[in-house]
């Protein structure tokens, strides 16, 4: 049996919660018996009566905690100890009313209990609301564009110190453990792990493989300079290491437009020390698709490719003229442009003339707006300055689905796909979605399609179809 | 690897997230049934972006904070005995007065500073009458500095002359001191700006009678354990601030029998001391405040520390320091505070905000611990409600919890303590203070009480210089 006791001066606390406190104590086993009170004449006269050394009670004041534990032993006085601080450190979590939390106006405000941060504020703004994350133990998504690469720089390297991670910033989609950030399709939780600098490479991928019924339980989107000398590819080395040592994970696809070759080198040598089997799209480089990763991946999970679901426009004329391509996703743009080469120079914005494939998701459209797969109206009025443009033979749009896109997007595009189709350009539409997003995606394609446009699930399928429109002019 | 596990520890866990911005990225989270805790996030002023973002971006500063915060929540005040303010306050020499808040000269001093000012010259006897006070401090023939370049705080005015006695407030270790005067109760008293014959009568029975029978007192008890003292008052329904009847009330129980029991000074001095401090709800308020200097001067001077070490006012300006930025002050105008008037006094009688006494906001009282003090809630314009939230909304711009000073009806949570200018900055939510209000003309003294909100300008100024000092 051993006694311990220990006075700590000018702790102060009321009775009551003290006297929780030598109760709890005396529930510690091999606790004989405890007593946690300030330093009185009349406690310290009780610490005594109950057996207490005097010699080290006398000299407490009543200012003074009292802290005096008889045990077994010091294994069991240590432990009455640490009831004793959580006991007094303890606190009731106020209810709702009068004593419900004020509105939080910064991240950190409420970060206890989270394990990751969604942040979409204007960009000049998010690089301190996501250290602020980093610092109280998130990860981060940083959703926001225009942030200047040396603050993704220092973020990237101080997640890179506290364990976490950053995907971002400009990072549009990402899925973690099931759940869609940002724009997201929903698919079923299955075996295959994304990592990518493309917000819509990702989307169009889940939309592929579950076309082919399978799976993507994580995808994790690291921002769209990630791959850039000076990020490094800090956030897609930490994603592929997550991804490749979670036991779910069968199949990697790593997807971004080509990175520089330094940067390269280092993700393929980090995918091919990955004991998953992983696969590499970058985006621009000749011949790599998005529907050809999907392929590949298809191969290495023993699942044969499905003919993509497809809407053909019903047979009618369209006039000669350049293909002009309308984006939202700047990934689905990149792969168009790589089906597209054999047409020639094409152009990247909408002044350029010639063909063109335009993305009105990237920065300098953006800046000051809502991303066009939330506000189609900057990407109706190009559709419909093309449908009135004589040079303009094919239009091609993307059309993307899934949380955080608009709620109904082919109701606003069908009336101005109508007038397009009377003034002459052939319409070819790239529905990215599923089944299962919240817009409905039969109802989606049925809408375009009545409007006279073609549509297609795959986005290079739909390439393909406005790249033979452009060439042959042939009647549709 | 430690850097692994965290990141397994996301992908492991169902994601609890939290959201700042577009609201329709958290809408399609809760489309999901996930876990969301929305932010309310608003822009911070413009041009504050890049000071932020560097202040944010340096490690030194979160460290800094760290050191700072604990040495703040690590001090230990007692008060040890009450002295002429010329023999132990630093600086104080004969042709000098101190004052509260920022520096200022004659020329920008508000009526209730001029009239206090005028008092002590008289008090002092460096002037006969209150015209020649006046000329004399418009000559410049007494130096004018600011008690908290002084280790010292005063409330209104916060005018101290060399002769007055201060309270003496210690912390054995490190071995530091901080002052404050005695209070006057409340009327016409210098600190208003009164300057009446019966105001010089009562600093000079203070001098002469309060004073030593005090330290007397002091002596013979021992240090007073301020710490646990306030912690106590805390739960009896102060706020340190505005109200200190429960802190006033134990302070004289502690020294009540050392009053009675003593030859230092015949027993009608030694019982008017009693009456004077029974009478006195405030007594306890200047030595909440010398708690506040010493607490806060502990905390200063760390590199990079964005922490706010004092909030003061001198009844023309509003000035905030940063434990990170030394002895500059970040000043605006002095606001007017929103309050109860007594009597048939309006917000047309009320001198802009004046007064050290927001160093008890400066270390989470006051108006930071408005929940603990439901009695004083409609004196200060609220309801019982509203100070629950007030205090509530304070956690958000603050770096701790204080460790002995809790609010009971928050199941003890402990007070809003530290305020960290970048949250000030960040969130748009103003420190709030508690606090008394001065007439605007000289001599009127108090005319009400109320709330009053810091100005956010000192904070984005604070903020700027900080960052312009910090190293990328």
């Amino acid at each position: 049996m051993i006694d311990s006791v220990e006075i700590r001066p000018g702790a102060y606390y009321d009775s009551v919660r003290l006297m929780q406190a030598s109760q709890a104590l005396q529930l510690v086993p091999d606790v004989e018996d405890a007593l946690v009170a300030m330093g009185t004449d009349l406690n310290r006269e009780l610490a005594m009566d109950m057996g207490f050394d005097p010699g080290s009670i006398g000299h407490a004041g009543p200012n003074d905690l009292l802290v005096a534990i008889r045990a077994v032993d010091e294994k069991a006085a240590a432990a009455a100890i640490q009831v004793l601080e959580s006991t007094l450190a303890a606190r009731t979590e106020p209810g709702a009313g009068v004593f419900a939390a004020p509105p939080a106006h910064v991240i950190g405000s409420v970060a206890a209990g989270a394990n990751l941060a969604l942040i979409s504020v204007p960009g000049e703004h998010a690089f301190v609301e996501a250290m602020d994350a980093l610092r109280h133990d998130l990860s981060v998504m940083v959703f926001s564009d225009n942030m200047p690469v040396e603050q993704e720089v220092v973020l990237k390297k101080e997640a890179e110190r506290l364990g976490l991670l950053v995907m971002g910033p400009d990072c549009g989609t990402a899925i973690v453990n099931g759940v869609g950030l940002g724009f997201a399709n929903v698919t079923q939780p299955g075996p295959v792990g994304i990592v990518g600098a493309a917000g819509t490479g990702i989307q169009q991928l889940c939309c592929l493989l579950d076309a082919a019924g399978v799976g993507v339980r994580n995808a994790l989107g690291t921002g769209s300079r990630d791959l850039s000398v000076e990020v490094g590819g800090s956030s897609t080395l930490r994603g592929l290491e997550a991804l490749d040592a979670d036991p779910s994970t069968e199949v990697l696809i790593v997807v971004s437009k080509p990175p520089s070759p330094e940067v390269a080198a280092k993700v393929e040598a980090a995918a091919a020390d990955c004991s998953t089997p992983t696969v590499l799209a970058f985006l621009g480089e000749e011949g790599v698709t998005l529907e050809g990763a999907v392929g590949q991946t298809l191969d290495l999970a023993g699942k044969p490719p499905p003919v993509y679901a497809s809407w053909p426009a019903v047979a009618g004329d369209h006039r000669p003229g350049y293909l002009r391509g309308l984006f939202s996703g700047g990934s689905l743009r990149s792969e168009a442009a790589v089906i597209a080469s054999g047409l020639g120079m094409i152009g990247h914005d909408e002044h350029a003339g010639g063909h063109t494939l335009v993305d009105f998701g990237s920065d300098r459209y953006t800046l000051g707006r809502a991303h066009p797969m939330i506000d189609q109206r900057l990407r109706l009025q190009h559709l419909e300055e093309a449908a009135f443009d004589p040079a303009a033979g094919v239009i091609l749009l993307d059309v993307v689905l899934g949380h955080g896109a608009h709620p109904d997007p082919a109701s606003e595009l069908a009336p101005v796909i109508d007038i397009a189709r009377a003034e002459g350009p052939a319409v070819v539409v790239s529905l990215c979605g599923t089944t299962d997003d919240p817009q409905d995606r039969e109802r989606q394609a049925r809408l375009l399609n009545e409007a006279g446009a073609s549509v297609w699930l795959s986005n290079a399928a739909a390439a393909r179809h406005a790249v033979s429109l452009t060439e042959d002019g042939r009647h549709e | 690897m430690a850097a692994m596990s965290e990141m397994r520890h996301l992908l492991d866990n169902e994601p609890v997230v939290v959201t700042a911005g577009v609201e329709v990225l958290t809408e399609a989270l809760e489309a999901q049934s996930v876990q969301v805790r929305r932010t309310d996030w608003k822009p911070p002023p413009p041009g504050t972006e890049t000071a932020l973002a560097t202040l944010a971006a340096a490690p030194a500063v979160a460290e800094a904070n760290e050191i700072a915060i604990s040495r703040m929540l690590e001090c230990r005040p007692h008060l040890v005995g009450v002295a002429r303010a010329g023999e132990v306050v630093p600086g104080l020499d004969d042709a000098t007065f101190l004052h509260a808040g920022p520096p200022l000269d004659w020329e920008s001093a508000s009526g209730p500073m001029r009239g206090a000012l005028i008092g002590a010259m008289v008090y002092e006897a460096l002037a006969g009458t209150p015209e020649e006070a006046a000329a004399r401090l418009a000559a410049g023939e007494i130096q004018l500095s600011p008690c908290h370049h002084h280790q010292a705080a005063g409330p209104m005015a916060g005018v101290i002359s060399p002769s007055m006695p201060v309270l003496v407030v210690e912390d054995p270790e490190p071995h530091r001191t901080a002052y404050s005067t005695l209070n006057e109760g409340l009327g016409k008293v210098l600190r208003y700006g009164a300057y009446a014959p019966e105001v010089i009568e009562r600093l000079r029975w203070m001098e002469r009678v309060l004073g030593p029978v005090l330290d007397d007192a002091l002596q013979r008890t021992g240090p007073v354990d301020l710490r646990s003292l306030i912690a106590q008052a805390l739960q009896m329904g102060d706020d340190g601030h505005n109200r200190n009847r429960a802190g006033t009330s134990l302070l004289l129980r502690a020294l009540g029998a050392a009053l009675v029991d003593s030859d230092a000074a015949p027993a009608t001095d030694r019982s008017a001391v009693y009456g004077f401090i029974d009478s006195n709800d405030h007594f306890m308020l200047n030595v909440v405040m010398a708690v506040g200097k010493l607490t806060t001067d502990a905390a200063s001077g760390v590199p990079n520390s964005s922490l706010v070490t004092a909030m003061a006012r001198n009844g023309t300006e509003f000035g905030i320091r940063l434990s990170g930025t030394g002895d500059e002050w970040f000043t605006a105008p002095a606001p007017i505070v929103d309050g109860l008037f007594l009597g048939s006094f309006t917000a047309a009688d009320a001198n802009p905000d004046i007064g050290d006494s927001a160093i008890t906001e400066t270390i989470g009282l006051g108006g930071f611990a408005m929940a603990a003090a439901p009695a004083i809630v409609g004196f200060v314009g609220g309801s019982a409600a509203g100070a629950v939230q007030r205090t509530l909304a304070m956690y958000e711009i603050t770096m701790a919890e204080h460790p002995a000073f809790q609010i009971p009806i928050l199941e003890s949570r402990g007070t809003p303590t530290g305020i960290d200018a970048m949250l000030v900055v960040r969130t748009g939510v103003k420190p709030q203070i508690n606090t008394g209000v001065a007439g605007k003309e000289p001599g009127v003294g108090m005319v009400g009480a109320g709330l009053v909100e810091a100005p956010i300008e000192c904070f984005v100024d604070a903020v700027k210089a900080l960052a312009g000092r910090t190293i990328r």
